[in-house]
């Protein structure tokens, strides 16, 4: 049976129009659109964690080294992590 | 229908006067209305304040225009704003005042009936504050016979706590002490 | 038992609030509605109310706060008025949209410029399209009374919609005179704790207020719209049982003198009963004439207005408001609109009155009485008159 979004008709409304199953953003993946990919050069990374802190998507996680990646499913290719990176270990790749 | 208008100026306590009276009314099983003349206030800016009083339901809630008593918490007002406007030819004129009833008639031009009482002599006296609010209540009820003054008690003590013995002294003077021409 | 009492309707307001047991009020103080919030606040200080009384910054804040209240299942409430309402705009279809029950007061006054404290509807009627369920009170009974019902209707599972209760400024709020105040037994016979549709709580996540785009929205506002529709139902059902228990009759249009009349005044809110001393007058001078009390606006009753013009040859509608360059008046743009597909319907007058605060008087009415009577044979010049302007 395939998963409803949302109501077809007015009555199916629910009162207040409030979302029972919150989080259901996160089906939508917003990495689809993005033309440019960050790429870690862990050899540079310090691990500061301020790619995490800045990125708008909240899509970039630390993985059980240390070390930081983007949730691709997500990541928009904004280019944020890359810029506030101050030991440049992040460089934007053109996707393709 | 008892309709009243009270002259003071701000923060003489015209407006708690009319909200006694239109209480003590209330209590007694009586339909009241006390209201300001609204708008913005400031101390010592003339105003004035509006009672009425009837034994059924009262339903206008537009101003009142001919007062049948008007109530002058404040001589110096009469020089200011005519305090008599409006008021019935049969109607009684109350003012706090050392003057006689004839003179306040001469400064007035009203020639009807004049209630003088030296209110805020006797709120001097009584409560060490020049302030003839509760006092004037007295005096009005006395020419009036609006409520009884017991009626006051109640109102009074829920207003006053600590303070309503001395203003129900002064209302009882002022009760007995005013001149009615 | 309801005890009989002399107070300052605003005061009696808040006293009716507390009565309510309300969880959280959010009040930016404005005039006339101030001593609302001045009274609440010293009954939750004085700890005679368990709430929270948010000493908000502004009225945007004071919606905003309640709003939030009402999301985590609070009974919320505030009182505003004039600019306070319009700072509050912008969260007032938020609230409805939302289906929160929240109650708000409010001290009518006249909308700035130029700056004027004093009473009219110009506030109430800019937001009336904001999706609440709207009242007017003709009394400090009323007051009382429609504040409590405001908390049952609000909360029914059907309707789900926040309430205003309009209390015309200083006519009002600033009157001291006799009421009957329900006591706490009473009122918590009559108004069952509330119970939220759905809360806020990390145990059991849900989001509200999300983003609805063109593929939705239609369908959110439709059923909102019949949401407000259908609350008329419950309100119908909730002054029924008012009427049960407290023996005080309310009707979305209550009717005085109507019997045979030929022409009816349509009022709202504080000015009634002064209109009703006109109709008496007339009325024992002959003259058919009787008066409409319209207390609810939002939903507008357009069944009982219909019924209640019925053989009537002049409908004269009294607003307290202008819809500038519009209608005229607000009120006589929506009567005319219900019953313009009516065969027989009155000829219709509308009269602006009272603004700013200027006072309305029994004269004022008898006027506007003998004016309308001539409608019926001539069409009035103009579509509405502001009476009493200078010119």
């Amino acid at each position: 049976m395939v998963k409803r979004k949302w109501p077809e008709t007015w009555q199916e409304v629910n009162p207040g129009c409030i979302v029972f199953e919150p989080g259901s953003a996160s089906e939508y993946h917003t990495g689809t659109w993005r033309s440019q990919r960050p790429v870690w050069n862990n050899n540079k990374c310090i691990k500061c964690g301020i790619c995490y802190i800045f990125c708008p998507e909240g899509c970039i996680h630390e993985g059980t080294d240390g070390y930081f990646y983007a949730d691709l499913d997500y990541c928009k290719g904004c280019g944020i992590c890359a810029q506030e990176c101050w030991p440049a270990a992040i460089s934007m790749v053109e996707e393709g | 229908m008892l309709e009243i208008r009270w002259h003071g100026r701000g923060g003489q306590g015209a407006v708690t006067s009319v909200e006694l009276l239109a209480l003590a009314a209330i209590g007694e099983g009586k339909f009241a209305q006390g209201f300001p003349s609204f708008g913005p206030e400031r101390r010592g800016a003339p105003v004035a304040a509006f009672n009425r009083i009837n034994d059924r339901r009262i339903k206008s809630r537009a101003g009142i225009y001919q007062p049948d008593v008007v109530a002058v918490l404040d001589e110096s007002l009469i020089d200011l704003v005519n305090v008599v406007e409006g008021l019935k030819s049969k109607g009684t004129l109350i003012v706090n005042t050392q003057k006689t009833a004839k003179q306040l008639a001469k400064a007035t031009g009203f020639k009807g009936r004049i209630g003088v009482v030296d209110a805020k002599g006797i709120a001097l006296k009584e409560m060490g504050v020049p302030i003839a609010n509760t006092t004037m209540i007295g005096a009005l009820i006395k020419a009036t016979g609006a409520v009884k003054l017991e009626s006051m008690k109640s109102p009074i003590e829920q207003r006053f706590g600590r303070i309503a013995d001395r203003n129900m002294n002064a209302m009882t003077r002022a009760y007995n002490e005013i001149k009615i021409s | 038992m309801s005890k009989r009492i002399g107070m300052e309707v605003a005061i009696a307001a808040a006293e009716a609030v507390a009565l309510c047991r309300i969880d959280v009020a959010a009040v930016y103080p404005i005039t006339p509605s101030t001593h609302i919030a001045e009274h609440l606040s010293d009954i939750v200080s004085n700890g005679e109310l368990d709430a929270e009384f948010m000493t908000v910054e502004s009225e945007h804040s004071a919606m905003s706060a309640i709003i939030g209240a009402s999301t985590a299942g609070a009974r919320a409430f505030t009182a505003t008025g004039s600019q306070g309402l319009m700072y509050m705009h912008e969260m007032l279809p938020v609230a409805s949209a939302m289906r929160l029950p929240v109650v708000m007061a409010i001290g009518n006054r006249a909308v700035s410029g130029p700056l004027n404290i004093l009473n009219d509807h110009g506030d109430i009627m800019m937001e009336r399209d904001a999706g609440w369920i709207s009242l007017f009170a003709q009394n400090g009974q009323e007051v009382i009374d429609m504040i409590i019902q405001a908390f049952k209707i609000a909360e029914h599972r059907d309707v789900m919609l926040p309430v205003n209760v309009s209390i015309d400024g200083f006519i009002l709020t600033h009157m001291v005179e006799a009421m009957e105040m329900p006591d706490q037994e009473e009122v918590d016979r009559f108004l069952p704790p509330f119970k939220p549709f759905e809360t806020l709580h990390p145990d059991q996540p849900v989001s509200m207020g999300a983003f609805a785009g063109n593929d939705i929205y239609t369908e959110i506002s439709k059923s909102k719209d019949m949401a407000l529709v259908n609350s008329k139902k419950t309100i119908l059902q909730v002054w029924k049982e008012w009427k049960k228990q407290f023996g005080r009759s309310y009707e979305p249009i209550e009717s005085y003198k109507t019997d045979n009349a030929e022409i009816l005044i349509l009022t709202m809110g504080s000015m009634s009963e002064t209109a009703e001393i006109a109709i008496d007058s007339l009325r024992a001078k002959g003259m058919p004439v009787g008066l409409l009390k319209l207390k609810l606006w939002r939903p507008f009753p357009y069944d009982e207005l219909k019924k209640a013009v019925k053989g009537v040859k002049v409908l004269a509608v009294i607003d307290r408001a202008i819809s500038y360059g519009g209608s005229g008046g607000p009120v006589c743009g929506e009567i005319r609109s219900a019953l313009y597909d009516e065969r027989n319907r009155p000829a219709i007058v509308n009269y602006i009155i009272g603004l700013g605060g200027r006072d309305v008087t029994p004269e004022d009415f008898m006027m506007i009485a003998k004016a309308a009577s001539q409608a019926e044979k001539k069409a009035p010049k103009d579509r509405y008159v502001i009476y009493g302007v200078r010119e």
